[in-house]
């Protein structure tokens, strides 16, 4: 495109925009992907940048300076921005380094989940018969299982941890990929790309990964930010629970957890964290409707 | 519809054989059960004694057959920390859980059917994007932080409500605002996108062209197709509801069987864990039979595929 607009001047004028500049100007117009992009952006950030933003060692624990109110409370200083926690340690520190782990988790049971579903869900819809009651089977089994339930009775016997908590919550969520892929791939399956691609000879993996994958895409990424928001929520449920990340790491979760102690007194300690985690929650929901709302086949250049 | 019908409880029969398969397999996921029941300072001899009482000693499948032989008798066995019939334990606690469960429904069916209805009589306007940021927050609102906040404003703020317990019907009026509203975004988009689709429809244009009145054409023709699969999403949302009232329940300390599974979860009480989670899983299975059920009864056109 660029090559065009250097050689002839008027050519944007006479071909109209490119899908890229429809889709871009459709996702700068969005103003769901703005701002939940923007705040999703700004968590990730805050993730990464960690060592550099937090003004104190999230565990380091001081005593002396226990439960200090946040800074717009009226004893509240800039020491500690927003206060500390039943032991002394940084809240703002602790909500900083709190992201990553929410984000760790968030990304890895939905890349765990979405990589079990994506591949029962595709093969289900693309081979249907056998395959197909197999699979609609498996998904009805899963569904019936109450996820929280299941969760904490893992880990409750297997011992809480990080890794555990990813494992199982993986191993969990890949109830609606599976469902969303197969009818996808169904739908694509009945095309008559794919029958060319048949009838030319391709390997069936050769049409799963070039013709059926790329197709599916738009919906399983929608999926997938579902699917890592709703691992976010259990990881703080569970955490919260007790049956989740251990202490002394700074999930959210578990900072709600601590607080309930003190709500009556210092309802800070569970305000929040829980906002924390409910922006976290509202930008990735923002994100995927918009992105379905974007890429969905009809409103598509 | 008898096919249908034979057909989807065959289906519904294997998904509890296979569901209940895997809540006893979790006992193993430990290694070894007695071990985990006898707890860390027992002695070898507390661990064999564990093993005869329990059965442990015996083949994996003799032990699962006889579970699953008293589980479809009502008979779970019996708690390790309460020593009682778990059945008991459960039947004593699930009254407040169901109370608490159709509360919840009713709230969030008398709070999003009408957001819905005029979200779609009026698309666009100020009661639409109103409601659509009702869910939008309500989709982004953990259950268990929403319920601690309320907590803070209603039990300490404004001390109009208990915080904890289920000794009245005040008990549960904070804890039924937070299912319930959990469950309000996905009724209301259901009940907003069924309802906009059914208003184009060729049959409520004709309803319209003979002069009927606007809420003749609303409430008898449009809004009783769309409310369909309202109807069979409520089941299944029940079923999630229960599941979502273990934390509810922690949360408000309500004595229902929610805080029954999270106590026994707590305390390695396996037998009453696996009681509850096996009898959520057939209220799922049998609720999302009925409405399947109820679907192909309205819709002729499932009971073909």
């Amino acid at each position: 495109m660029s090559v065009m607009n250097t050689t002839v001047p008027s050519a944007e004028q006479i071909l109209g925009p490119t899908p890229g500049q429809i889709l871009r100007r459709k996702v700068f117009g969005h103003r769901g992907i703005v701002i939940g992009g923007g705040i999703f952006l700004f968590i990730v950030l805050m993730a990464l940048l960690a060592p550099w933003l937090a003004p104190y060692d999230p565990y380091h624990q001081d005593l002396v300076a226990r439960l200090a109110p946040p800074v717009w409370h009226e004893k509240g200083t800039w020491d500690h921005i927003l206060g500390t926690d039943q032991v002394g340690r940084d809240y703002l520190s602790r909500l900083i380094y709190g992201a990553r782990i929410s984000l760790l988790i968030g990304i890895m049971a939905a890349l765990i989940s979405g990589i079990i579903g994506t591949v029962m869900g595709v093969a289900a819809g693309y081979f249907g018969g056998k395959v197909d009651l197999v699979v609609t089977f498996l998904i009805t089994c899963r569904l019936s299982l109450p996820v929280i339930l299941v969760s904490l009775a893992v880990v409750a016997i297997v011992g809480g941890s990080l890794e555990m908590v990813i494992l199982v919550l993986g191993l969990l969520l890949w109830d609606r990929y599976a469902v969303v892929m197969r009818a996808s791939t169904q739908q694509i399956r009945s095309l008559d790309y794919v029958a060319a691609a048949q009838a030319a000879g391709c390997s069936t993996w050769y049409i799963l990964a070039r013709e059926i994958l790329p197709n599916v895409m738009n919906q399983l990424i929608v999926v997938a930010t579902l699917e890592f928001a709703h691992a976010v929520l259990l990881e703080a449920a569970l955490s919260f629970l007790g049956l989740g990340v251990q202490p002394p790491l700074p999930s959210w979760g578990l900072m709600i957890s601590e607080g309930r102690n003190y709500i009556l007194f210092d309802p800070w300690l569970i305000a929040i964290p829980g906002s924390a985690l409910f922006m976290m929650l509202l930008a990735v929901n923002l994100l995927g409707d918009g992105v379905r709302d974007v890429t969905v086949p009809e409103n598509r250049a | 519809m008898l096919v249908y019908t034979a057909k989807r409880i065959l289906l519904a029969i294997l998904v509890s054989l296979t569901v209940s398969a895997l809540v006893f397999s979790l006992l193993y996921l430990s290694g070894d059960p007695a071990t985990a029941l006898a707890g860390e300072r027992a002695s070898q001899a507390d661990i064999m004694a564990i093993r005869a009482a329990y059965g442990f000693d015996q083949p994996v499948y003799v032990q699962y057959f006889k579970w699953l032989a008293g589980a479809v008798q009502g008979e779970f066995g019996e708690s390790v920390y309460f020593r009682l019939p778990v059945i008991d334990l459960i039947l004593e606690r699930l009254p407040v859980t169901m109370t608490l469960g159709v509360c919840a429904m009713i709230f969030a069916l008398a709070l999003s059917i009408p957001l819905g209805v005029l979200a779609a009589m009026y698309p666009n306007s100020l009661i639409d994007r109103a409601a659509l940021l009702l869910a939008v927050v309500g989709q982004a609102m953990p259950s268990f932080w929403f319920a601690l906040m309320l907590i803070v404003l209603f039990a300490y703020w404004v001390p109009i409500l208990p915080a904890s317990g289920s000794d009245s019907w005040q008990h549960f009026v904070l804890p039924t605002i937070v299912l319930g509203y959990y469950a309000t975004p996905a009724f209301m988009r259901l009940t907003r996108t069924g309802l906009l689709d059914v208003l184009s429809s060729d049959y409520v244009r004709t309803a319209r062209a003979k002069g009927l009145r606007p809420a003749k054409v609303l409430f008898k023709h449009a809004l009783r197709n769309a409310i369909i699969p309202v109807v069979s999403l409520a089941a299944v949302q029940f079923g999630f509801m229960l599941t979502g009232s273990i934390i509810i329940e922690t949360v408000f300390a309500l004595h229902g069987a929610g805080f029954l599974a999270w106590e026994s979860i707590s305390r390695s009480d396996f037998p009453t864990v696996q009681a509850v989670l096996l009898l959520f899983s057939w209220f799922y299975i049998i609720l999302t039979f009925l409405a399947d059920l109820l679907n192909a009864w309205l819709n002729p056109r499932i009971r073909v595929a």
